[in-house]
């Protein structure tokens, strides 16, 4: 471009065009400033898991060797660690299960029939949607000894099951509500039974509310720590936020066992995300956004 | 929508609705409204002993120590607050205008500002606990590398700089949430008032504060209102970063762990006391409810629909 183009160019726009640069240069600064201040930790923590502990106090953000995984064997056979793992993937589950077919059971009946009281049950369900519940925890406490499921895991997928079911609810009767009438009514006329149609005919349909009603619970379930906390004692039930409290208090001193335990604790889900990471935003952020 | 009209079908929907119902009704509504009325009985251990009244409320809120412990750890919750409305939500709103412009690399800057969002808190708690570190953690390392020797410190240890160490990592971990749902709403600003607009003006500083700031008033009420409840209930940070009684010296207690500290025991106060954390719990419970409608209806007021 030769030198009086853009001296015009510059002319006829310059406010424009040299404030645009200057804003989205000043932007994209923060965003590369921001990026790095997001992975670094992550970075130190994956690099410092392949480093013995004398390593990292000598060279905290030196690359390490990746072959050297002294400290995951020391994890897979002197810790309960896949124990813990094994317990999160149950609890958590579990809880999936129950949260997404109850959860969709209630929200067709409410979504698809008129019946007196549907409205009410609705509220009844986003009623429990803002209800901080840490703090019946108390009474969630002696609830659980009654029944007999206090150390056990039952207690973690019962609550979780119903604190997934006020946003699960409200996320697919919104969804459902939207589907049309025309085929449920021709399987009618065909004389399909009112579960052979949910079934076989809308069940098919709402799968995209599904997805994201279920990652907007999963997340928060998979790395609850505070149920765990006040239900669970018995260190063979322990869920895996719960169980790295106590594998962090027995290595204190070895650094390079503790980073590679927060890192083995860290990665399913990072995996998970990056893999699908437009369906986490949408799930994780669908009860804010609307 | 079908009417209902037989019993078939009545049945049908009982046996769609009951069960979910069921599971709120007892593991939400009951153990909530049971924790009002909790606050109003004597405890011993697990046992509920006499009716009491208002007693364990005017324990809580008149008599020492509970009284200092329960303003100490009420102020700490304010001070969380508002630090994360400016480091979390501000920062948030800023990074969502960023990544509005849709720069090269801007799916790749939203899918990394996201990404702390999904770890456990815990797994954040005990990074940020290595990272803050007096001698081998990363922050110290760093500032002694930089040559600012004078600025490393024990950030955990020391009464002034506690709380605000855990704070920082708390922005760390939540700053993409305020981010993406702000962002949201920007994206649902229609072109045409955008295009109006740079007709109008070519600040940039009238077109955030005039128009875009307005027009994500939606977005703003939930975060804020988000923000508020989370502070109010804030309990894994503290927990594993300054330990169950909120060390150095109360510095990092806050509302949820003298809650919980109050109702199921510590190693060094051991007596735990049902009656009394209810108390806290129903003030706490009623404080958020209060302030949180208070904020969502206020902020709802200055919403424009589009």
């Amino acid at each position: 471009m030769s030198t009086a183009t853009t001296t015009a160019m510059a002319y006829q726009d310059r406010r424009g065009i040299l404030g645009t640069l200057g804003r989205d240069g000043l932007l994209q600064i923060i965003l590369i400033a921001n990026t790095i201040i997001m992975l670094a930790p992550i970075v130190i923590m994956v690099f410092s898991a392949f480093k013995t502990t004398p390593q990292i106090f000598a060279s905290p953000f030196g690359i390490p060797d990746f072959t050297q995984v002294g400290n995951f064997v020391k994890i897979w056979t002197q810790t309960n660690f896949l124990r813990y793992l094994l317990n999160s993937f149950v609890v958590t589950g579990a809880s999936m299960v129950l949260i997404l077919t109850l959860g969709t059971m209630a929200a067709y009946a409410i979504g698809r029939y008129a019946f007196t009281g549907s409205n009410f049950i609705l509220m009844f369900f986003l009623a429990g949607l803002t209800l901080p519940l840490k703090l019946a925890i108390i009474p969630l406490f002696m609830l659980m000894r009654d029944l007999s499921i206090l150390n056990n895991q039952l207690s973690l997928i019962f609550v979780y099951t119903a604190m997934g079911l006020p946003t699960t609810v409200f996320i697919m009767t919104g969804f459902i509500r939207t589907l049309p009438n025309e085929l449920e009514d021709a399987a009618r006329m065909d004389g399909a039974s009112e579960a052979r149609i949910m079934w076989s005919i809308m069940l098919p349909l709402v799968r995209p509310a599904m997805v994201i009603a279920g990652i907007q619970n999963v997340v928060p379930i998979w790395n609850d720590f505070f149920f765990p906390l006040v239900f669970i004692q018995n260190d063979d039930l322990k869920t895996l936020p719960q169980g790295l409290t106590t594998f962090m208090g027995e290595y204190t001193t070895d650094w390079g066992v503790l980073f590679s335990g927060l890192t083995l604790s860290a990665a399913p889900i990072i995996l998970i995300y990056i893999v699908l990471s437009r369906q986490f935003i949408a799930g994780m952020t669908s009860g804010a956004v609307k | 929508m079908p009417k209902l009209r037989m019993t078939g079908r009545g049945l049908w929907i009982t046996f769609l609705i009951v069960p979910p119902l069921a599971f709120v009704a007892l593991f939400i509504v009951y153990p909530i409204i049971s924790a009002f009325a909790y606050a109003f009985f004597d405890w011993q251990g697990l046992k509920r002993l006499d009716f009491v009244g208002l007693e364990n409320f005017h324990t809580v809120l008149f008599v020492e120590p509970y009284r200092s412990w329960t303003l100490n750890a009420f102020k700490n919750n304010i001070i969380v607050f508002f630090a994360l409305m400016v480091l979390q939500n501000g920062l948030g709103f800023i990074l969502a205008y960023a990544l509005w412009r849709e720069l090269p690399g801007a799916r790749f800057h939203r899918i990394a500002v996201f990404l702390p969002v999904v770890l456990s808190t815990i797994i954040v708690a005990y990074l940020f606990k290595l990272f803050y570190h007096p001698l081998f953690g990363v922050v110290n390392i760093s500032l002694r590398g930089l040559g600012l020797d004078g600025l490393a410190q024990p950030w955990l240890g020391q009464s002034g700089t506690a709380l605000w160490s855990i704070i920082a990592a708390q922005a760390w971990h939540m700053v993409g949430f305020p981010t993406l749902v702000f962002l949201a709403g920007m994206q649902r600003i229609p072109g045409e008032i955008l295009d109006a607009v740079r007709m109008e003006t070519e600040s940039e500083w009238v077109k955030i504060t005039q128009i875009v700031w307005p027009l994500v008033a939606p977005s703003a009420t939930i975060v804020f209102t988000l923000l508020f409840v989370g502070a109010f209930n804030w309990f894994e940070l503290p927990y594993i970063m300054g330990g169950l009684d909120g060390s150095p010296f109360g510095s990092t207690d806050v509302l949820g762990l003298y809650f919980y500290r109050t109702a199921f025991g510590n190693v060094s106060a051991g007596q735990q006391d049902f009656g009394l954390g209810s108390a806290l719990a129903v003030l706490i419970f009623l404080f958020i409810a209060a302030i949180a409608t208070v904020i969502t209806v206020r902020l709802r007021a200055r919403e424009i629909q589009i």
